[in-house]
């Protein structure tokens, strides 16, 4: 099993009160198996991106990357974590915007210590970026900075790839052509994978898809 | 709508507290120590002109030597006679315990009604004045420092501070003299006078002098105070920049939104300007009090410092005049102006629908830096071209202007080539990130390290001179108080008695006989010395010709300062006027620091030849070091001299250098107190960028990298920052301090010293920089160590 969430928890303190965003949420994610994850704005389904990647720890439950259990893990510890097992695809493409491109496809696989050379030119072919690898990120269309963020994920092959809204800065056609390109090379990397969307369009091109609604799983 | 608009507008520092302080706190502390400086300069001044109106100088005609000579006391009943209304004066200087006091005797029944000292305030009538009591008149400051001396003192705000005014024949008692100086001629003269060639030819008329010689002596060190404040307020005003830069860009959302609502765009305009002023004028006032505090506590220094230098004496205690207040304000208005001008001209220009960019607000001078580096270039080049054809005192401050100004803007230009320079050294991924976002900051953070580069490179330029000042000084009082005591007789039958009294205790006993001359319409003592191994061995020449001694001791040449030589345009071979009828040749020139005024050096007999009625009072006197004490004691208790009177060469020398670091002090103090502003300019700069600042560190977080590796790498790029600066700083201080030392301080007081250069100084000021980055840089630090998760998390989830 490589993903194992058991009745976590999550609330936000607001001015109104306490708000409960995840209200006991368990699943489970085998190694190579993708994950549609849809719901409503407001409906949770970041923040519980958040918790498997680490980002965020819960209030309750317990989560398991690869049989750890993080929810207890330390500041040190879950960055080893994020380093190692997990990649990260933000619907702002965060990248780092004093770097050039090849240095953003690079610098999470550097950073691991686990940089391959011949995979990362496959990447950056299998992602069209050959002709502006030393432009910077701010030079680059939406389109293209999704791909890069894209690259710089698969280039670490995590064992789970979590991706938030990875297409909603970007138009239908491009957000495909970007989608297509990802389900792809998840698979050539054989990593599990858990996408938010809104869209019931590309949930369908997943394995599993999961409703979350007032914070629970449906 | 208006009323609306400005809450508005406002509503920004409501949500901004700290940037507002930044912007209140950087604009008063440039105010602060601009209006410090001008405050000291102001009482300076203030202290000038009471002294040169003391006895109506500035506004009464005099009668005075020819040839520098003191006027007997039968020229006096001469001119009386024949209907002159003339009035004589005495002066000198006299050392009463630990201060020098102006002695300034004179009859008040022949004083012209413009020239009386007893005014208003003061609280003696003639009466008193002439009873034969002795009463003398001080400036009350002076009279708290003579209160244990055996004075018959009465206090009188009309004299100036420093200065002693008695009857002529207290005066005379005083200073143990019995001729005048010179002769107050009343302003209404009787018709028909004999003319003056025809009664006293020796004499000739002088014009008033409404400036005095204190005021033109001094005008270089205020000028000098003057560019540090001015360089401190330089340094202030670029925090006001960069905050009033990136508020105007923080609110280009708000603006937007009111323009769209229908307020026109001068009227947002208009209200931004009126806020600039409300923010000024509190800035202002708070700079003033400051400023008021700042020149009180430097005050005594500076007093010190003029006393030493100038002989001057300025009061301890400030007075708060509306001409520095109202300057301060001004400057406050004038600076925040400056700052919100970019500001305002992009506004008035802004298309309606322009968005808001913080972060191009930030960049926005990388993509200028083209432009900047060029006007950068051609500054430097200026200052080059300034320095080879040189010439005035304010050449050398365009001189320093033009460098210093240039180098600040080339300064983002360098560092951005270092660290590009840096990231292709770079190994790990982590490094390249670290160089990478070093470059990135560069921009936003240029103007406060502008501000610490200029502050650097004052301490390094201005250390420099003054440790290299030190330096010379130190041997040059080696050199030039080679004998162990010198001795001061009260009268020729005394000096007789020291005389036989010393030759068979001392070595040797040299006399030492001046007078005042005037060499090219400037004041100039004339020494006359006798021939010996202790000139000939240890006198400090910068110049000399082949047996410069001999032809000295053969009466044959002329030493002159260096402060003579340079002001004269002399050269070494010209023949030098000494007195009417008189010519020597130029056979030497001698270094002599701290003298404002000219001096002639020549032979003794020659001397007292021309001028035979110089006093022989004064004496060098050659002993063993260690028996120095010793004599000196005999001569108090045998001889029964005033310990007054004599002064031993290590006294000599340790007062010597504690008046030159206490002239120092201030200097000192204002290079720290610009130290200390360019560091919170980083501080400023580091909390406003801190916000934006968050979206670029986030993605490095988000793939394992932890909050305190991040918060050490953001201290690590600070302290960087600063070392790359204090590099960039240390040649500029170089130049700095060869400009002050080869240009500025041989215009200002004639004489060039040789550049000394102190290394473990410049590590020291490194040391400080990156104390002061240091701790500017702390509290980001600490913020980003602490940055929540959810903070990180925003920037991923912002404007879903």
């Amino acid at each position: 099993m490589l993903l194992a969430l058991r009745d976590v928890r999550k609330s936000f303190t607001t001015e109104e009160g306490p708000v409960d965003v995840l209200k006991g949420i368990s699943l489970d994610l085998d190694a190579g198996q993708h994950l549609a994850l849809t719901g409503e704005s407001g409906s949770g389904k970041s923040t519980l991106l958040h918790l498997i990647g680490g980002l965020d720890g819960p209030d309750s439950g317990e989560i398991k990357v690869a049989g750890a259990d993080i929810a207890h893990m330390d500041d040190p510890q879950l960055a080893a974590l994020r380093r190692g097992k997990i990649g990260l695809v933000f619907q702002q493409f965060n990248l780092i915007p004093s770097l050039t491109v090849a240095q953003n496809l690079a610098f999470h696989a550097r950073l691991a210590g686990r940089l391959d050379p011949d995979w990362n030119a496959h990447l950056t072919e299998r992602l069209g970026l050959a002709e502006c690898l030393h432009r910077y990120p701010e030079q680059l269309s939406g389109g293209q900075q999704q791909r890069v963020a894209i690259g710089r994920t698969l280039a670490v092959r995590p064992d789970l790839i979590l991706a938030d809204e990875p297409t909603g800065n970007l138009d239908e056609d491009t957000g495909d052509a970007v989608i297509d390109l990802m389900l792809q090379l998840v698979a050539d990397v054989r990593a599990g994978f858990i996408l938010v969307t809104h869209s019931t369009r590309l949930a369908g091109l997943l394995d599993r898809r999961l409703h979350l609604t007032h914070g629970r799983l449906q | 709508m208006t009323g609306a608009g400005f809450a508005a507008l406002l509503s920004h520092w409501r949500y901004r507290p700290l940037q507002l302080a930044t912007l209140i706190v950087g604009l008063a502390l440039a105010t602060g120590l601009w209006t410090g400086v001008q405050a000291i300069n102001s009482e300076a001044r203030s202290s000038y002109a009471r002294a040169a109106a003391a006895l109506g100088q500035d506004t009464l005609e005099r009668l005075q030597s020819k040839v520098g000579r003191p006027i007997a006391a039968d020229r006096f009943v001469a001119l009386r006679r024949a209907g002159w209304l003339v009035s004589p004066v005495v002066e000198g200087t006299l050392r009463l315990g630990r201060i020098r006091v102006r002695v300034m005797g004179i009859d008040v029944f022949t004083l012209p009604q413009r020239a009386t000292p007893i005014g208003p305030s003061g609280n003696a009538g003639i009466a008193d004045f002439v009873a034969g009591d002795d009463l003398v008149l001080v400036h009350p400051e002076t009279a708290a420092a003579l209160v244990d001396r055996d004075l018959n003192l009465r206090t009188s705000l009309q004299v100036a501070p420093g200065s002693l005014v008695a009857d002529i024949s207290s005066a005379w008692a005083l200073l143990k003299r019995q001729d005048f100086d010179y002769l107050m001629v009343a302003p209404n003269q009787p018709d028909g006078l004999a003319p003056l060639s025809e009664i006293a030819p020796d004499l000739k008329r002088v014009a008033p002098d409404p400036q005095g010689d204190i005021a033109r002596l001094t005008d270089s060190f205020h000028l000098n105070l003057t560019a540090f404040g001015f360089l401190s307020f330089a340094v202030g005003l670029f925090i006001v920049h960069a905050t009033i830069g990136l508020a105007f860009e923080q609110r280009r959302t708000v603006i937007r939104t009111l323009r769209a609502l229908g307020m026109p765009n001068r009227t947002v305009i208009l209200l931004l300007l009126a806020e600039t002023v409300f923010l000024a004028l509190i800035a202002g006032l708070l700079g003033v009090v400051l400023g008021y505090f700042i020149a009180a506590l430097l005050l005594p220094d500076v007093a010190a410092t003029l006393a030493g230098l100038y002989g001057t004496s300025v009061p301890g205690s400030l007075a708060l005049r509306p001409d520095w207040i109202l300057t301060g304000i001004a400057i406050a208005f004038g600076g925040a102006l400056l700052a919100v001008g970019q500001g305002l001209w992009r506004m008035a220009r802004m298309p309606l629908l322009a968005p808001a960019q913080p972060r191009a607000w930030a960049m926005a001078s990388l993509k200028n830096s083209r432009w900047t580096a060029l006007a950068a270039a051609a500054l430097l080049l200026t200052s080059l071209a300034m320095a080879w054809l040189g010439g005035s005192l304010l050449t050398g401050f365009l001189i320093l202007g033009t460098l210093l100004l240039g180098a600040a803007l080339l300064l983002p230009t360098l560092l951005i080539l270092a660290l590009r320079l840096g990231a292709r050294m770079a190994r790990s991924a982590m490094a390249e990130w670290v160089w990478a976002d070093m470059r990135q900051q560069v921009p936003g953070l240029s103007l406060a390290l502008m501000a610490l580069m200029l502050a650097l490179a004052a301490n390094i330029g201005v250390g420099t001179m003054v440790e290299s000042f030190r330096n010379t000084f130190t041997g040059w009082l080696d050199q030039r108080l080679a004998s162990e005591l010198y001795v001061s007789a009260n009268s020729e039958a005394q000096a007789e008695d020291l005389r036989a009294f010393l030759s068979e205790r001392a070595d040797a006993v040299l006399p030492i006989r001046t007078t005042e001359v005037e060499i090219g319409g400037l004041p100039v003592f004339l020494y006359g010395i006798a021939d010996h191994a202790t000139y000939r061995n240890h006198w400090p020449l910068l110049e000399r010709t082949e047996n410069v001694w001999d032809r000295v001791a053969d009466g044959d040449g002329a030493l002159i300062n260096e402060q003579l030589f340079r002001r004269g345009g002399y050269r070494r071979g010209d023949r030098l006027p000494v007195a009417p009828g008189w010519t020597e040749e130029i056979v030497g020139v001698y270094s002599d620091y701290g003298n404002p005024t000219g001096q002639v050096i020549v032979n003794h007999d020659k001397l007292m030849g021309y001028f035979p009625d110089i006093p022989k009072l004064r004496h060098a006197v050659r002993v063993p070091p260690e028996e120095a004490s010793a004599v000196a004691e005999a001569l108090v208790e045998e001889l029964g001299l005033s310990p007054d009177n004599i002064l031993n060469q290590a006294d000599a020398k340790r007062f010597s250098l504690t008046v030159f670091d206490r002239t120092f002090l201030v200097t000192g103090a204002l290079n720290t107190l610009t130290l200390g502003i360019a560091g919170f300019a980083i501080l400023a700069n580091l909390l406003t960028l801190s916000t934006m600042r968050l979206s670029q560190i986030a993605p490095v977080w988000a793939v394992g990298t932890t909050r305190a590796s991040l918060a050490r790498l953001e201290m690590l790029r600070t302290l960087a920052l600063a070392v790359l600066t204090w590099l960039v700083a240390l040649p500029v201080g170089l130049l700095l301090a060869w400009v002050l030392l080869a240009i500025v301080n041989v215009e200002a007081f004639g004489w060039r010293l040789p550049m000394f250069v102190f290394p473990m100084d410049w590590l020291r000021l490194l040391a400080l920089a990156m104390i002061a980055a240091g701790l500017a840089a702390a509290i980001p630090v600490w913020r980003l160590a602490r940055t929540r998760p959810a903070s990180f998390l925003k920037v991923f989830v912002h404007e879903r």
